[in-house]
């Protein structure tokens, strides 16, 4: 399917910068004038996936979080989020709903959940020592 | 954010939008005010919240686990319809606390 636009983000993994990359997305998106909930949906799974880059992959070192969005010809929204950080050595088992590794950091270990019930599609590639790529997919109905 | 303490009730109005960053922020100034103040009830109130994600889940749940080891309660009130799809996958309304 053609790609009507791109754009590539990136960005330390500093907590403020969950709400720019919202912002950032919310304003790639507008092109399609989604519906609010659509909207919401979609800044949600963001927030999701750059706070787990933040957490999760870098922990308590910085490092740098990659967005590239795609937006097709038939609307469909595809986000890559990704860090060079730890890694996941289980997959499947980190995205169980309540499976969190950070529960004394008052992690719900729901992230994962909603970026499922909240997109179209999630793919999660991550190898231990070498980070991970979270893709979100979300198709925006068509304009009204 | 804004808290009003009264007859043993104290309420936390929250606002804007709450991830991760935020989450922290509100939780040191609730837990603050709950450790001077020692409310039989906390009250969380999402009337003016725009945006949550699972942090706000995270949020509720550690307030409610604080609110139990000293013998008080948790409610959390005026949830937007909105914010309310995330509090449903959490499970977290077993817990009673959402009204
Ligand atoms: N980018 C990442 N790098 C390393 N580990 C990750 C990453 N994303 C997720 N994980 C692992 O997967 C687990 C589940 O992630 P998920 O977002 O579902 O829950 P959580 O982040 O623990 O809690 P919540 O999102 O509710 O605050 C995490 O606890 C963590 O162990
Ligand atoms: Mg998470």
């Amino acid at each position: 399917m053609k790609t009507v636009n791109e754009m590539k983000l990136s960005f330390p993994s500093k907590s403020c910068n969950e709400a720019f990359a919202r912002a950032a997305v919310s304003a790639f998106i507008a092109m399609l004038d989604p519906t609010v909930s659509e909207l919401s949906d979609l800044k949600t799974a963001v927030s999701e996936a750059v706070t787990n880059c933040v957490v999760h992959g870098y922990r308590r070192d910085s490092g740098t979080i990659h967005i590239s969005g795609k937006i097709t010809e038939d609307r469909r929204v595809i986000l890559k989020i990704r860090d060079t950080g730890v890694g996941i050595a289980d997959v499947k088992q980190a995205m169980e709903p309540l499976f969190t590794t950070a529960p004394e950091e008052e992690r719900a270990g729901l992230g994962f959940a909603v970026m499922q019930s909240f997109c179209d599609k999630v793919r999660v590639r991550s190898a231990t020592g070498k980070g991970t790529t979270v893709t979100l997919e979300k198709r925006i109905s068509d304009a009204r | 954010m804004r808290t009003e303490f009264e007859n043993g009730i104290l309420t936390a109005y929250l606002d804007g939008e709450i991830d991760h960053d935020a989450a922290a922020k509100i939780r040191t100034r609730v837990d603050a005010s709950a450790q001077a103040l020692r409310p039989r009830v906390l009250c969380l109130d999402f009337g003016n919240v725009g945006f949550m994600d699972s942090s706000g889940v995270g949020l509720v749940m550690g307030r409610y686990r604080m609110m139990k080891l000293t013998g008080g309660t948790l409610r959390v009130v005026n949830v937007p319809d909105r914010l309310y799809r995330v509090f449903a996958l959490s499970g977290i309304e077993g817990l009673g606390v959402l009204r």
